[in-house]
């Protein structure tokens, strides 16, 4: 028998991982290469990469905003409204007053060169195109407040209950189970309907609500990613050779286990934008005429009877508010699977 | 088994009072003059009225104190009649309802339960078929469609698919209707000639073998049902599907299948039932998202539940009453989570062992 180096059979990545003279890049050198994986695995399907595309357009209409509908009045977040009568108005239709300034693509694309109501008119003749590129806006501004507040809290309180066990971590994560409870969609609407007599009408007592309420899962996911992380060599070696706590807690354990929680948490601004969209449809939040989503398909609710005359005060925010969440759902999909140790070696 | 029944039971004091402080917590964020809805019905005009109404109910309180009336309520010096105390079941007066909140809850939940009843089969059964089919053939035609289906499920806001279903089912043709019953039916009821047995409409409407009631009701519900169904489909889909997928890698199945059985047997006998045990997880909790009011759905369908009594006292910011409601989706929450969890213990062994 020939003394022969043959790899043996089966899954053979951290062999061939360990063998290779692989160049390994400045990016892989920078994450590491768990997260490193994770990165490169997000652009690899064609479903995140068109996930990764309509988040993309959304950005570019949220920063461009002013460009693509150039702003009436002082306060460009207020829908231009052209008149005051209830009926809304078929997309097409000729703006009468208050004509904002045409912007410089609208002649080539259209040829026309007076201003149309593009996508129609709301009750109470608030333009649809305008509430939806600005809405565009309010859609990140709210998603990544909350998303960065609920972050901040689950870390803060996920990583102390971890680290410090015993009865801190018992009294931290019956709190948490007190709040998972709690309906979110209700609690949400309920305590923001109690912040906006206090605060006024604004973007800040939804905010608030979905912070206190929504902060519950990163709690959880950290802790676990942290419990797994504190028993290892490098941890002990720190303790032993007498590092304060909250040292090893924010330099040794955190950077080791917060990636997979920060890249679930930006995923997840597609729910905190729809849950927000459900609160300002239910009539809780910014004042009329804000330029948000929810508050556009909320004049939808006035007109159920003749929906099929007035479509596009359905179907044009609709879709927009779909294909927003549709992006994040569509990259938080490849996400599970990136993050998830069965799938390893297989994307 | 007995020991996790214990202290899965230990649990529910922790949750009642954890609850009960989170929500009389948000109470206090309110003045005295709308929190004084928790024990009078009229609204204290003057200032004085609004002293004596403070004085009396010791609206000015230390928090515990305050807490401790709140859940026991206060007995009136001159008529020895007690007023308020959740834990009496007075859970307050809506000023904007004009009516007891426990009033709204007893003429709202049976709606609640009247929909949940009927969405619970066609949401479960569905749901799950769809994931097996699209295990079983994993990377074919049908797994590609309910894979995009659980994206695109999961991605319509209820709100825009519910407007949608008016648009299509309604605005123009009148298939099925919005709200809960026709006038016609509502007068019948007024007039005392329509038996009442349990409130919830179309098990009335059997029971008193009308069916032309039942079929108003069911068209009062089908967008609701499909609604609700059609959110909940895109989770089962997804569970079920990922569980099935990985049973089938499991050896036991390989076993069965080198003994020759057929592979019909092979999924429907030994794969499923065990891919089923994080599908049960599930279903008890998206049954008792349906129990606990489904805001959303029941506004846009003007369906009159728990959940749209909830959304009509919020955008009229009638606190009292929506903290009211919110006690009592919390106590349905936590009794209904408990069932689930206990009944889960029998079914996967796992658990209790755990």
């Amino acid at each position: 028998m020939t003394e022969k180096t043959t790899n043996p059979t089966g899954d053979n990545r951290l062999l061939e991982e360990a063998q290779s003279d692989r160049k390994i890049g400045w990016f892989e050198q920078v994450l590491g290469p768990d997260n490193y994986r994770i990165v490169t695995g997000l652009f690899k399907t064609p479903a995140s990469i068109i996930g990764f595309v309509l988040i993309i357009i959304f950005i570019l209409v949220a920063i461009f905003a002013p460009v693509i509908a150039p702003p009436v009045g002082n306060d460009p977040m207020k829908i231009p409204r052209d008149g005051f009568s209830g009926e809304p108005q078929p997309p097409g239709s000729p703006w009468n007053s208050n004509v904002p300034e045409i912007p410089f693509w609208y002649k080539p694309l259209t040829g026309n060169d007076k201003w149309v109501h593009l996508l129609g008119t709301a009750q109470g003749q608030y333009d649809i195109f305008y509430g939806i590129v600005w809405g565009a806006r309010t859609a990140f501004e709210t998603g990544i407040v909350v998303v960065i507040a609920t972050v901040l809290i689950g870390v803060i309180l996920g990583s102390v209950a971890a680290y410090y066990g015993g009865w801190i971590d018992n009294l931290i994560m019956r709190i948490t189970d007190i709040f998972m409870t709690l309906p979110y969609i209700m609690m949400a609407l309920i305590f923001s309907s109690i912040l906006t007599p206090i605060l006024g009408r604004s973007l800040l007592p939804p905010i608030i609500a979905m912070i206190t309420f929504g902060w519950m899962g990163y709690a959880r996911v950290i802790r676990s990613d942290i419990l797994s992380i504190k028993e290892r060599d490098f941890v002990l070696a720190a303790k032993a050779s007498g590092v304060k706590n909250g040292r090893i807690l924010t330099k040794y354990i955190l950077p080791n286990a917060i990636f997979p929680t920060l890249v679930l948490a930006t995923l997840a601004i597609g729910d905190v934008v729809l849950s927000f969209a459900a609160l300002s449809f239910l009539g809780i939040g910014t004042e009329i005429g804000y330029a948000d989503w929810g508050q556009v398909l909320s004049f939808a609710r006035n007109w159920i009877t003749s929906l099929d005359r007035y479509w596009y005060i359905v179907v044009y925010p609709g879709l927009t508010l779909t294909l927003f969440v549709m992006g994040w759902n569509l990259v938080g999909d490849v996400m599970r699977d990136v993050l998830d140790p069965r799938m390893r070696g297989k994307i | 088994m007995a020991n996790y029944i214990i202290r899965r039971l230990l649990l529910v004091p922790v949750l009642l009072i954890g609850v009960t402080l989170i929500i009389f917590g948000m109470l206090q964020l309110l003045g005295p003059v709308e929190r004084s809805a928790l024990y009078v019905t009229d609204f204290p005009k003057n200032e004085k009225q609004i002293e004596g109404v403070i004085k009396k109910y010791g609206l000015d309180d230390p928090f515990f104190v305050q807490y401790w009336r709140w859940l026991t309520g206060v007995k009136d010096p001159l008529t020895g009649e007690r007023e308020g105390g959740i834990l009496f079941g007075d859970f307050g007066y809506s000023r904007t309802a004009s009516q007891d909140v426990i009033d709204i809850i007893k003429t709202r939940f049976p709606n609640t339960l009247d929909l949940a009843l009927w969405t619970i089969f066609p949401m479960i059964s569905v749901g799950i078929w769809l994931g097996v089919k699209a295990a079983v053939n994993q990377n074919k035609f049908i797994d590609q469609i309910a894979r995009v289906y659980s994206i695109v499920g999961t991605s319509l806001p209820v709100f825009v698919f519910g407007l949608l279903l008016l648009m299509l089912l309604y605005a123009n043709n009148q298939w099925f209707l919005p709200g809960k019953m026709s006038d016609w039916v509502s007068r019948l009821i007024y007039s005392g000639e329509f038996k009442q047995y349990t409130h919830l409409l179309s098990v009335d409407a059997l029971l008193n073998l009308r069916f032309d009631i039942f079929w108003d009701a069911m068209r009062h519900m089908i967008m609701p049902i499909i609604t609700l169904s059609y959110i909940n489909w895109a989770t089962f889909l997804r569970v079920t599907r990922s569980s099935m997928l990985e049973t089938l890698r499991m050896d036991y199945v390989t076993t069965a299948r080198s003994k020759g059985l057929e592979e019909r047997d092979v999924i429907n006998k030994h794969a499923r039932p065990n891919a089923m045990l994080p599908v049960v997880t599930m279903m008890g909790s998206s049954i008792v998202g349906l129990l606990g009011g489904v805001v959303i759905t029941e506004t846009v369908f003007n369906y009159p539940g728990i959940g749209k009594a909830a959304a009509d006292a919020a955008s009229q910011l009638d606190a009292v009453t929506i903290l009211g409601l919110a006690i009592f989706t919390g106590l349905i929450l936590i009794i209904s989570n408990l069932v689930v969890d206990v009944l889960y213990a029998f079914i996967d062994p796992r658990v209790r062992l755990s």
